[in-house]
């Protein structure tokens, strides 16, 4: 396997794509007990159309998401969960707009499980009782989603900004369409998007990278299917379609949301680029050590819970930010007097610069976590990046592309606000 | 990995792991103080009145500003419990100078703002800054307000509340609203000097360093701790027995789609002289992992919810179980996760399925020492539980428990409440 080496930081990912078309990438963690794998497909709650071999299909909301549990179940009666389980291994998994993902950790046994793991994942197994059972199950957790307001206010605010992209929709879909799922459909969409092209395997710990590319290539399929497209509808503006979310639940206090969709380049480097760029001038503009962060917290209009964040998902960037406030329409009012402000005057690059140096030790000090580098790795790898190399672009990010991200993604027409009152 | 516990000052301990296999560090500080239902506000309240200004970094922002510049290190004050122990910390988790563009020591400047942090408090006239203990205070007001966010944490609290509300294990670690609101900087500033005079203090580093240069660090960093008499009763009151011969039922009506039930347990006489060992493989095999009793009963076989666990507090010896179900499965749910527990008692579970309850706690014990936080909060147990073994040694225990351990210990367990959220009766 290629090892690419990364001095300054002192980590080594070894990688390699197979002749399938699955990409490995293997972190040692020399030292540690623990080791993880993450197998992630890019197929996420947002990919419902898609076109495999020539011909366009539809599925329901929430296939993605209902394949994820029922991936587990095994040919045999089985279950892969009380597998690894019972191996000592912590196993779960979880489905995004763009992504799904099966892990465990382990701190014996990697390679047994790792077997189980490529095993299940890659074949399918479903009947109509064990579907039906399921939707009970799924509809136990869209019920639960039902009384939590994070989820109201998030979904709210991609309904607001978003008018047709499907990333607005909830990834676990509803009553109604998980209703129409089969068996067959689980097929069809395991065979369009579980094929080994579509997909990343990614490894952190004491683990031999050529035993895992073995395993690799003895377990999975050897054919190079082409990986499916998903279409997510016809290009959208950048401005809101509509200007807000509002809706009372049972909560102590407002609980609010402010996004803007921010421009997304092309799969490619220029992603990492736009990521980091966003989360260096956002932490700049409301981060900790913000002039308007300590305002409004003094101000009693903010709570340490306030965080700010760019989620980029199926082919989408949206800023995303908030938290708990008594007035949500002041926070966005001093938002957008704090962005003109920049706007006008620029960024200061002093206190850029203390911003890039928090930035640096916080992305250093997430390496420790093994389930985010896996994650990081698999997604900037179906963006078309390379994760690691935040290290070097970061400290090239100028201080005018902060402001002009600021100035434009931030506009005053472009921001829209969810809130969750209380009843 | 160098494990070392030593006395830097009266009642001021230091657990040490020095390690060169994390990019990261960890510093933190923690006062110990007796859960009580009088002093639990005022104590929550105080780590985060500190952290809005020092004496030489008087605001937030000159204090965030100080941490950019050493590569965003953390200064976090959190409010825990234990058992009956309130643990009031700073934690700060900062970026190894190996590491560093210019390999800048980031240990003993973070060391000397955490004296500050907890010593050095920016004040007016001596007592702490009226506008930052009103603006703490009604942060701290909505947090116990915003417990209701969380259904399933809130159902938890409002079981054991109820379940304890003879003990002090029955309060909030934040307290109570009432309480909260009461708070004046007058009177919070006595309760910050009892406190700092009267808490064994607990600190921690895992990292890189030298041992013996990290603890002279930190002991010029606390030598102005002022230390007057430890609290003698600081601990625990195990109850083991439940409080009526007749499990209580608690209901709550909320504006929810979705049911929560939670049981409290009291863990009875095998309290006496606990074997952790046993405890945790007995709560992994209740409802503590994906194999448990629980996992595949309640929610896998029944199809009754999405989820259903457990959770252990070894301090009080009290085991609480949570499902999330439909309103009207609630006897048949709660008979469910009776009958599991039966099964335990009566020895009916299979070796596959104690091995996985074993292996899934000896694992997660194991992984202990990869991370330096998960590090802090084992040794902060152990401190407190009066245990002197290493994780590993601790999952070895683990690993050699037998199926008799379980179902004795199950033995002993008793339902002594259970609460219900249910949704609103609708007109």
């Amino acid at each position: 396997m290629n090892k690419v080496e990364y001095p300054r930081i002192g980590e080594s990912v070894y990688t390699e794509e197979l002749e399938n078309g699955l990409r490995l990438f293997v972190v040692p963690r020399p030292g540690f007990s623990k080791s993880y794998a993450l197998f992630a497909t890019r197929y996420g709650g947002a990919d419902q159309r898609f076109c495999l071999d020539g011909e366009w299909k539809d599925s329901p909301a929430g296939v993605a998401h209902f394949l994820e549990h029922k991936m587990f179940d095994t040919p045999d009666g089985g279950n892969a969960l009380a597998l690894l389980s019972a191996n000592g291994a912590n196993p779960n998994a979880f489905t995004g707009s763009g992504m799904t993902a099966y892990y465990y950790s382990c701190t014996d046994g990697f390679f047994d499980n790792l077997r189980t793991l490529l095993n299940f994942v890659s074949v399918p197994y479903f009947t109509e009782e064990s579907v039906a059972k399921e939707q009970g199950i799924i509809g136990q957790e869209i019920s639960m989603g039902d009384d939590d307001a994070d989820t109201a206010l998030y979904y709210g605010l991609l309904g607001s900004l978003y008018e047709r992209h499907p990333v607005r929709q909830e990834i676990a879909g509803t009553a109604e369409s998980i209703a129409q799922i089969t068996a067959q459909t689980l097929y069809d969409c395991h065979r369009a998007f579980y094929r080994p092209s579509n997909m990343v395997l990614c490894c952190v710990g004491d683990v031999d990278p050529q035993r895992v590319r073995d395993m690799a290539r003895e377990i999975l399929p050897p054919e190079r299917g082409d990986a499916p497209r998903s279409d997510y509808g016809p290009a959208e503006s950048l401005l809101p379609h509509r200007a807000g979310f509002e809706r009372a639940m049972a909560v102590s206090a407002p609980q609010f949301l402010i996004g803007a969709k921010a421009a997304w380049p092309e799969k490619g480097e220029a992603r990492l680029r736009v990521q980091l760029t966003a989360r260096l001038a956002l932490s700049y503009l409301v981060g900790e050590s913000s002039p308007f962060f300590h305002r409004l917290y003094a101000g009693g209009l903010l709570r340490r819970d306030f965080s700010c964040e760019l989620s980029a998902v199926a082919d989408t960037a949206t800023v995303i930010m908030g938290g708990e406030s008594r007035e949500p329409e002041s926070v966005l009012n001093a938002l957008r007097n704090e962005v003109s402000a920049v706007a006008e005057q620029g960024v200061d690059e002093q206190r850029l610069e203390r911003c890039r140096r928090a930035l640096y030790g916080g992305y250093l000090r997430s390496l420790a976590n093994f389930s985010s580098v896996a994650v990081n790795l698999a997604e900037c790898y179906f963006d078309g990046c390379d994760y690691y190399r935040l290290f070097e672009e970061l400290g090239t990010i100028t201080a005018a592309e902060c402001a002009a991200f600021l100035r434009e993604t931030l506009a005053e027409e472009r921001l829209a606000l969810s809130v969750v009152r209380p009843l | 990995m160098e494990v070392s516990r030593r006395e830097l000052l009266p009642n001021v301990y230091l657990t040490a792991v020095e390690t060169d296999k994390f990019k990261s560090g960890v510093l933190s500080a923690t006062l110990l103080t007796q859960l009580e239902r009088s002093s639990a506000s005022p104590n929550a309240l105080i780590p985060s009145v500190l952290r809005r200004g020092t004496a030489t970094l008087p605001d937030m922002s000159a204090l965030q500003e100080r941490l950019d510049s050493l590569y965003g290190a953390g200064m976090e004050p959190s409010v825990r419990r234990k058992g009956e122990i309130q643990l009031l910390s700073f934690r700060s988790s900062f970026c190894d100078e190996r590491f560093l563009p210019g390999h800048e020591e980031l240990c003993a400047p973070l060391a000397s703002l955490l004296g500050e942090m907890w010593l050095r408090p920016e004040t007016r006239g001596g007592l702490l800054r009226p506008d930052y203990v009103e603006s703490e205070r009604d942060k701290l007001v909505e947090r116990i307000d915003g417990r209701v966010n969380d259904k399933i944490s809130y159902a938890l609290s409002r079981l054991l509340e109820e379940m304890c509300c003879f003990e002090d294990f029955g309060v909030s670690p934040l307290g109570t609203r009432d309480s909260a609101e009461n708070i004046y900087y007058v009177n919070l500033t006595r309760r910050y000097r009892d406190l700092l005079a009267t808490s064994p203090v607990e600190l921690f580093y895992c990292g890189a360093m030298d041992a013996d240069k990290v603890a002279s660090h930190l002991t010029e960093a606390f030598l102005p701790l002022p230390r007057g008499e430890i609290d003698p009763e600081l601990g625990t009151d195990i109850r083991m027995n439940t409080v009526e011969a007749e499990p209580r039922f608690f209901e709550e009506a909320m504006d929810v789609a979705q049911g929560q039930l939670a049981l409290g347990f009291r863990l009875g006489k095998c309290m006496e002289e606990p074997d952790y060992a046993v405890l945790r493989v007995l709560n992994a095999l209740y409802g503590g992992s994906v194999t448990s009793k629980l996992f595949m009963n309640v929610r896998e076989k029944l199809s009754l919810c999405y989820y259903a666990s457990s959770m252990l507090d070894a301090h009080k010896g009290v085991m609480a179980a949570i499902a999330g179900i439909r309103f009207d499965d609630r006897q048949k749910a709660q008979d469910e996760m009776l009958r599991q527990l039966d099964e335990l008692r009566q020895g009916r579970f299979t070796d596959e399925e104690l091995h996985s309850a074993k292996a899934h706690i000896a694992s997660s014990l194991r992984s202990v020492g990869d991370t330096p936080g998960g590090l802090e909060d084992f040794y902060l147990d152990q401190t407190l539980l009066g245990l002197d073994y290493g994780s590993d040694e601790l999952a070895a225990l683990v690993e050699d428990v037998s199926a008799g351990e379980v179902a004795k210990a199950a033995g002993d367990i008793a339902l002594d409440a259970a609460y219900f959220l249910r949704g609103e009766e609708k007109a």
